[in-house]
């Protein structure tokens, strides 16, 4: 364009400057995260001196000070308390864990049975492990091994009695095993029987209507406790004189039923953010009710409900650790069982115990609440408002 | 004709097959439904008074007022051995309520306080917030109340080697014993006070208000009433010549005597229950203010109004209406997980409950007063919360 030089333009481009300090640098990064306002400076020293102050203790008593092996309670007792730690130690004591690991996980299950349980386990994760990889075909074939075959196989394989297998009484099963098995049948039932719940509230019949609400708000009142307990005391009274229900039964049936009021009002917070259009077009194409909630209505409510599912999940699978209160041993209650266990009393005991349970529970429930982002994510298809 | 033809099969498919009318339908699986349930409450019924007629159990409530002969550790009203089962009943759930209300009292607090601690901008904070939030929702509420009570507060030292606090307090393993409040004469005045400073503070914010709708005058409204509340009480209390003695706990030999204390039990499960409810409040109330739109508070910025009370005027109000709901079940939940004390020996509801229904054998019965109990909690608490809901409610124009 123009031909001739203008002084006052320059000719050479000038060198890029550096990113501001405070996005690049170390320095930046803690001024802009930790230091920004004089309230941040005051907040960041409370939260270091509180760390500084908590943290050696946690970790000597977790690792550093922690007894890891032995046979007996004298490894976790001071001298004074009949053992061989120095006055005045603390830590945990992990031998204990270990030593009594196998009851944790089976309870009073026959020590030559256990491989039973172990294969139940070892199907689960094969079962389980594919439906959870959305990736991977045959999804419905899956689920019908999962959730009809599988059960049944399991509970001959545990309790025994048939192809020549030892009957293992279900008062003897115990520990992870229950807790796992309580959750599994819990949400197997719970999810259908939620979902007809809450069809059922929101059916124009009556009758029907009357009856799913009246469950729904009746079991979602009282504690779960009082639900477990009415299992366990009024069941037997309902029953035919002569009949008798096995105490685990009443525990499993108690535990389902508390969680699928729950889940049918998770659902039906689904089934109430579907436009009423997609219900209409279903219809006015001739679909029948069930093929219209089948395919079009129930796919679209339970994906905008998956978080609601899977933290009643998490609830139920928490919630499991109740049924300690109607006497049963389950992972919480087995460990506690151990607390006036003369081989292992010590102070540091229940302390060391209850803090591997909250491990346990805590990585099944924060797996869940992880594997429930992640599919919150996979099925996403972009319509959400 | 043609008309005819296409009507004729149409009637004569309605007349024929009923099981293709929606309401013929309808009205039969609601019948069956009806008779199915009608069939099993009447074997049920039938069941029950056959196998109470064998076990010979007595019916009917008439046991409420006999005695119940065991003791409670705990109790807000005078209760011996020999007081009735109703009282016990009643000892289960004033100690319920007690827990109840203390725990949400807490939980809110500490949630709040978790809860924006997690938005803050110090990544410290908001990074121990998290923790705080990830650890106690992920673990069963009865591990953090035996948590409490087998590990902490069960490693406590004995009465006699008590952990002393300021203010003559003690902590041991048999609870916190602090020193117990006699109350003389002209002590009335306090509630009496109280209950006048907060008529007279209502009164004259309302009238503080109209002030600045009329004149843009504004007032310290808040310091007032405050000042007001508190001052109103302290000034009957010094007026009656401080009718107030402290009765001190003294350690003795192998025990503490005198004061007042509270077993571990409540500690233990008060404790628990606050702390796990907390964790599920700030969630709900990080979920409140976040929900609130960026544009509110741009908005209220290019007024020109204090970041104060932005926050105070504008994002809280709009906030609170996400966060009441979900705040509602979570204080329901903490009051029905407060039926986990029977787990460590805290005489609330379902513990002094299943305990007569243990000695009676009266399963019936006292069943349905539990159930009766905790369902009037329940609904009580969601009526006021539909009642409230719509007084908040948006008003849309």
């Amino acid at each position: 364009m123009s031909t001739h030089k203008l002084s006052y333009v320059r000719n050479d481009m000038i060198a890029p400057e550096p990113p501001p300090v405070s996005a690049s640098s170390a320095s930046g990064w803690i001024r802009t995260n930790l230091l920004a306002t004089p309230k941040d400076v005051v907040l960041t020293i409370v939260a270091i001196a509180s760390l500084a102050f908590a943290l050696p203790g946690i970790i000597n008593w977790l690792f550093i000070n922690a007894s890891w092996v032995g046979a007996d309670r004298s490894v976790c007792a001071t001298v004074v308390q009949g053992g061989t730690q120095p006055d005045g130690w603390k830590g945990a004591c992990w031998a204990f864990v270990g030593d009594r690991f196998q009851q944790f996980m089976f309870g009073r299950y026959p020590i030559e049975e256990r491989w039973r349980v172990m294969l139940v386990g070892f199907m689960l994760i094969v079962l389980l492990v594919p439906l959870l990889i959305p990736k991977l075909p045959y999804k419905a074939l899956n689920a019908v091994l999962l959730f009809l075959v599988y059960p049944v196989v399991s509970f001959f394989l545990m309790h025994g009695n048939v192809l020549g297998l030892q009957r293992v009484e279900t008062p003897l099963w115990g520990g992870m095993m229950v807790t796992l098995i309580l959750s599994f049948v819990g949400i197997a039932v719970s999810f259908p029987v939620g979902i007809l719940l809450a069809l059922g509230r929101r059916s124009n019949m009556r009758v029907l209507k009357t009856l799913c609400v009246v469950f729904i708000e009746v079991i979602r009142g009282v504690p779960l406790v009082m639900v477990l307990f009415m299992a366990n005391v009024m069941l037997p009274l309902f029953l035919p004189t002569g009949w008798s229900i096995d105490n685990f039964l009443r525990a499993v049936i108690g535990v389902s039923l508390f969680a699928s009021a729950y889940m049918a009002e998770v659902i039906r917070g689904g089934l109430q953010a579907i436009p009423k259009g997609q219900g209409e077009g279903a219809d006015s194409l001739g679909l029948s009710y069930w093929q219209k909630t089948r395919l079009i209505v129930l796919p679209q409510a339970i994906k905008l409900v998956i978080p609601g599912i899977v933290n009643t999940f998490i609830g139920l699978f928490k919630d499991t650790s109740l049924v300690a209160i109607i006497g049963m041993f389950d992972l919480l209650n087995i460990i506690r069982l151990n607390f006036t266990d003369t081989t292992w009393i010590t102070p540091m005991t229940p302390l060391t115990g209850l803090v591997f349970a909250g491990l346990i529970y805590w990585i099944f429930c924060f797996g869940m609440s992880r594997y429930s982002a992640f599919m919150e994510r996979h099925l996403d298809t972009g319509h959400k408002r | 004709m043609t008309d005819n033809s296409i009507r004729a099969p149409a009637t004569k498919r309605a007349s024929t097959s009923l099981i293709y009318d929606p309401k013929a339908r309808s009205i039969f699986f609601q019948v069956l439904t009806l008779v199915i349930l009608v069939a099993l409450v009447w074997s049920i019924a039938h069941n029950v008074s056959v196998n109470l007629a064998r076990s010979n159990t007595a019916t009917g409530f008439g046991f409420l007022a006999g005695r119940s002969g065991f003791d409670i550790g705990q109790s807000l009203i005078a209760y011996t051995s020999d007081s009735t089962y109703g009282r016990a009943i009643l000892v289960g759930f004033l100690n319920t309520m007690m827990v109840a209300v203390t725990g949400i009292i807490t939980a809110t607090i500490v949630g709040f306080i978790i809860g924006i601690g997690r938005l803050s901008k110090n990544w410290l904070i908001a990074k121990l917030c998290t923790v705080y939030v990830e650890v106690f929702r992920n673990i069963p509420p009865l591990l953090v109340i035996f948590f409490w009570y087998s590990g902490v507060l069960a490693i406590l030292p004995q009465p006699r080697d008590a952990i002393q606090g300021p203010l003559s307090t003690f902590l041991s393993n048999r609870g916190l014993t602090f020193p117990a409040t006699i109350w003389g004469e002209g002590a009335w005045i306090l509630p009496v006070a109280i209950l006048v400073g907060i008529v007279v503070a209502f009164v004259f914010r309302t009238w503080s208000v109209k002030r600045q709708m009329a004149t843009g005058q504004q007032l310290p409204n808040g310091w007032i009433s405050a000042a007001i509340i508190i001052g109103l009480p302290l000034l009957g209390f010094i007026a009656m010549g401080s009718p107030l003695t402290f009765d001190y706990p003294v350690e003795g030999r192998f025990n503490l005597s005198g004061g007042a204390n509270i077993r571990p039990e409540f500690v233990a499960l008060y404790l628990a229950l606050s702390l796990y409810t907390a964790a599920f409040i700030a969630e709900i109330i990080r979920a409140g203010i976040k929900g609130v739109g960026k544009g509110q508070t741009e908005a209220a910025a290019a007024l020109g109004v204090q970041p104060g009370k932005i926050t105070r005027l504008v994002v809280v109000p709009q906030a609170f209406r996400i966060i009441i709901p979900p705040l509602t079940s979570q204080y329901l939940n903490l009051t029905k997980n407060s039926s986990l004390g029977v787990a460590i020996g805290f005489p609330e509801l379902f513990s002094t409950g299943s305990t007569s229904l243990n000695q009676t054998g009266q399963a019936v019965e006292m069943i349905t007063i539990m159930l009766t109990i905790y369902l009037s909690i329940s609904i009580a608490t969601s009526l006021f919360m539909n009642w409230f809901n719509a007084k908040m409610a948006l008003v849309e124009r």
